[in-house]
C-alpha cells in the first residue's frame, strides 16, 4: 500500500458515491476506493478504463479452439498430408466401419469444450495475476471492516497541494465521512 | 446507485444493516457444531464409506458383481451418471443464466445451488468411471502419446465428447463457485480478526488471495464474473446436449431421436430445481435464513420447476407422437413397450412424479407451503431418476434379436453404491454448510437499500444520503 493517503470512511455507499462525484468534479484524483461489495458507476469518478480480460479471454478461448481442432485433425495428420505440421506424433487414423475420418461435424463438440476451457481458465488466472492475488496473500487494509460495512475512499496525499488538504477533509467530512485521517 | 421501484417486493426482508447480514451468514460459521448436525454428517460419512467399499468390491471382483448382462449393459451406472449429471445444473443455471438476465433473487440461493452443482457433478464423475472397469486405464481416455498400439481416442465417439464436457464443466464450475467466495472469504478473515480468532482469521486469509475490496478489483471482478456467466451458460446446455448424445446418436429405437438435446437440458434443469428445493427448504430452516430465502424465492423455484416440469411432460407426449407418427414398427413397439411392458412402473412412476405432481404448483398456496414443496421436490427427483431409467433400459432389454430379450434387476452392489453416493454428496454439502458462507454475502448485500447506520459510528456525522429518494 502507498504511504501517504488520504483516507476518508463511509457508512453509506451512497454518501460515499455524492462525495466522489464531488471531488471529481473538483479534480481531485482518487487512489482507490474500497468497499464491502461492488459500488456502480464508481469507474467513472475513479478514471478506471474497461478491463482488457474479456480480450484475454477471447484470446485463450481462440487458443483453446486451434489446440482442439490441431489435435483432433492431427489423429488424421497422414491421411490429409498434415504431418509436416508437427502433428505426427498424435497421428493415429482409425478406420470405424469405413466411416469418413475428417469428420468436422464431430469435432465441434470438442472444440466448443476445450474453448470454454482455456477461456474460463486462462481469464481467472490473468486475474489472479494482474490483480497480484495468490493464496496466503496478506491483505493490506485501510480499515478492518472495509469488507463488513465501511466504505473507504483514499486520495494520494503527494498529488494534492499541502494548503488544500484542510479544505479537502472538510469537504469529505461534510459529505458524511465519519471518519477523515492521514496515513504515514 | 439504486434505481429500483418501491413497489417491488423486497427481496430480502427484516435486514437493515450491512453487518447484520455478516452476522446472520457467519453465524453457523461460528458456532460451535450442534448435535443434530454432527449426527447427520457422520451418518452421510458413514453411508459414503459404504459406498466406496462397493466400489473397493466392484473394482476387486470386476463389474461381474453388478447386474447388467449382454442385453442391458447399462444400468444403474449410467442412470446414476445422467441422473446426478442433471441435478447439477439448476446451479449453474442459477448462477450464469439469471446473472446474465439480471435476476437478483438469484444472489441468495446462488452459492449453495453451485456448491450442489460441483458436488454432484464429482458424484456423477465416478459412475462411468467405474462403470469402465479398469479405472487403471481412464489415463488413456486423455490424448496421451503412447506405446501401445492403436490405443487413441475416438474424437468422433459422444463418449469421448462426454470426457471433455464433464471435466471442462467440472473445472469451470469450481472456479466460478471459489471466484464468488473469495470477497467473501475476506469478510469472514477480517472478522474472525477482529473477535480475536486468530487460527480460523488466518485459514479464511489463505484462502482469501488477500482480497482487499479495491474498485479496481471490483470492477474487474465483475466483469470476469460476467464473463464467465457468459461462458457457463452455452457450456450448461453443451453439456447435457452431449450427454444426450450418447444415446441421440446410436441406432438404438427409443434413444435414437433429435428431441433428445433440448429434452435432456429441460429435464436436467427440472432435476435440479427440485433438488435445490429439498436443499433450502431444509438450509433456511435449520439456518435460520428465512430473511435471505425467503417465501418468494421458494415460489420463483417452483414456478421454474412446474415450467420445466411441463416440458418434459411435452417431450414425452411427442416422443410418443413421433413414434406413431413415424410409421416405423419397431419405434413404435419399443414406445408401448416402454409405457406397458415390463417396465411400466417405472414408466408410471417417471410420468406421474415429473408431469402430474408438479402440476400442483399452480395453486400460490401450494408454492407457498413448504411441507408440501419439500415432498414435491423428493418426488422431482425420484421422478426423474426413473426417467433415465426408463430411456435406458426399456431401450435396452428388447432389442433386434427377440432370443436375447432379458430382463435387468440391480444386485446389491449397484443400489449400494447408488445409496453411497448420496452419502458423498450430503456429506460434502453438509461440510459446506458448516464451514463456508452458504449465501453469498458481498451479493446480498447489494439488495440492502437504505442502511441503518452501524453501532460505533460517532453522532453528529452527517447523512443525507436519504434526500435522494
Amino acid at each position: 500500500m502507498k504511504s501517504n493517503l488520504i483516507v476518508a470512511k463511509f457508512w453509506n455507499p451512497d454518501t460515499m458515491m455524492d462525495a466522489l462525484a464531488d471531488i471529481h468534479h473538483k479534480g481531485v484524483p482518487v487512489y482507490d476506493c474500497y468497499t464491502p461489495f461492488p459500488v456502480h458507476g464508481i469507474e467513472a469518478y475513479m478514471d478506471i478504463k474497461r478491463t482488457r480480460l474479456s480480450i484475454a479471454s477471447f484470446v485463450f478461448g481462440c487458443m483453446g479452439l486451434i489446440a482442439a481442432l490441431l489435435l483432433m485433425a492431427g489423429t488424421y495428420s497422414h491421411l490429409y498430408n498434415l504431418d509436416w505440421w508437427g502433428l505426427d506424433f498424435i497421428s493415429w487414423p482409425m478406420d470405424i466401419g469405413g466411416k469418413p475420418s475428417l469428420a468436422w461435424v464431430d469435432f465441434v463438440p470438442i472444440a466448443f469444450e476445450l474453448t470454454v476451457l482455456f477461456a474460463a481458465h486462462g481469464m481467472v488466472i490473468t486475474f489472479f495475476i494482474v490483480a497480484k492475488y495468490y493464496p496466503g496473500k496478506e491483505a493490506k487494509l485501510l480499515d478492518d471492516r472495509q469488507t463488513d460495512d465501511v466504505f473507504v475512499v483514499a486520495i494520494d496525499g503527494d498529488k494534492i497541494k499541502s494548503e488544500k488538504e484542510g479544505d479537502l477533509m472538510e469537504v469529505l467530512r461534510n459529505h458524511g465521512a465519519f471518519d477523515v485521517s492521514k496515513t504515514a | 446507485m439504486h434505481v429500483e421501484s418501491s413497489v417491488r417486493t423486497k427481496l430480502i426482508t427484516n435486514v437493515n444493516e450491512y453487518t447484520q447480514i455478516t452476522d446472520d451468514i457467519a453465524r453457523p460459521i461460528e458456532a460451535a457444531p450442534n448435535k443434530q448436525w454432527m449426527f447427520w454428517t457422520i451418518v452421510s460419512a458413514i453411508v459414503m464409506t459404504m459406498g466406496f467399499a462397493l466400489i473397493g468390491w466392484t473394482l476387486w471382483e470386476g463389474i461381474g458383481v453388478w447386474g447388467l448382462n449382454t442385453e442391458v449393459g447399462w444400468g444403474f451406472d449410467i442412470t446414476n451418471f445422467v441422473f446426478w449429471v442433471g441435478i447439477g445444473h439448476a446451479g449453474t443455471l442459477i448462477s450464469a443464466v439469471l446473472l446474465l438476465f439480471r435476476q437478483t433473487w438469484r444472489n441468495s440461493i446462488n452459492r449453495s445451488a453451485e456448491a450442489m452443482t460441483i458436488f454432484a457433478v464429482l458424484c456423477a464423475a465416478i459412475f462411468p468411471t467405474i462403470h469402465a472397469g479398469r479405472v487403471w486405464d481412464l489415463i488413456y481416455f486423455g490424448p496421451l502419446p503412447n506405446t501401445r498400439g492403436t490405443l487413441w481416442d475416438n474424437f468422433n465417439s459422444p463418449l469421448m465428447w462426454d470426457v471433455f464436457a464433464i471435466s471442462t464443466y467440472l473445472t469451470v464450475s469450481l472456479v466460478f463457485w471459489y471466484l464468488g467466495m473469495i470477497p467473501d472469504f475476506a469478510t469472514l478473515r477480517d472478522r474472525f480478526k477482529r473477535q480475536g480468532k486468530t487460527t480460523a482469521s488466518n485459514v479464511y486469509g489463505i484462502a482469501s488471495f488477500g482480497w482487499e475490496g479495491s474498485a479496481r478489483n471490483w470492477s474487474r471482478f465483475e466483469i470476469i464474473s460476467l464473463i464467465l456467466a457468459g461462458l457457463c451458460t452455452p457450456l450448461v446446455l453443451s453439456v447435457h446436449s452431449i450427454v444426450s448424445m450418447d444415446f441421440a446418436t446410436s441406432v438404438v429405437p427409443g434413444w435414437h431421436t433429435t428431441i433428445f438435446p433440448p429434452y435432456f437440458v429441460a429435464g436436467a434443469i427440472f432435476s435440479g430445481f427440485g433438488m435445490v428445493q429439498t436443499l433450502l427448504v431444509i438450509m433456511r430452516k435449520v439456518y435460520k435464513l428465512e430473511n435471505y430465502i425467503t417465501i418468494e424465492h421458494m415460489e420463483n423455484m417452483a414456478k421454474i420447476v412446474l415450467a420445466t416440469g411441463s416440458i418434459v411432460g411435452l417431450a414425452y407426449s411427442t416422443e410418443f407422437f413421433i413414434a406413431w407418427y413415424s410409421g416405423s414398427f419397431f419405434e413404435r413397439y419399443v414406445f408401448i413397450n416402454r409405457a406397458f411392458g415390463d417396465y411400466w412402473w417405472a414408466y408410471f412412476a417417471m410420468f406421474s412424479c415429473n408431469v402430474i405432481t408438479p402440476q400442483l404448483y399452480w395453486s400460490k398456496a401450494i408454492r407457498q407451503n413448504m411441507t408440501v414443496t419439500f415432498i414435491l421436490s423428493i418426488f422431482v427427483n425420484i421422478g426423474m431418476w426413473f426417467e433415465r431409467f426408463v430411456i435406458i433400459v426399456t431401450s435396452l432389454h428388447h432389442d433386434f434379436l427377440p432370443a436375447r430379450w432379458a430382463n435387468y434387476t440391480p444386485t446389491f452392489v449397484e443400489i449400494g453404491i447408488f445409496i453411497g453416493t448420496f452419502g458423498l454428496f450430503f456429506t460434502c454439502f453438509f461440510l459446506f454448510s458448516k464451514f463456508l458462507p452458504t449465501i453469498n454475502m458481498f451479493e446480498v448485500k447489494t439488495l440492502l437499500h437504505h442502511p441503518r447506520k452501524p453501532k460505533g459510528i460517532p453522532n453528529g456525522v452527517k447523512d443525507d444520503s436519504h434526500s435522494h429518494h
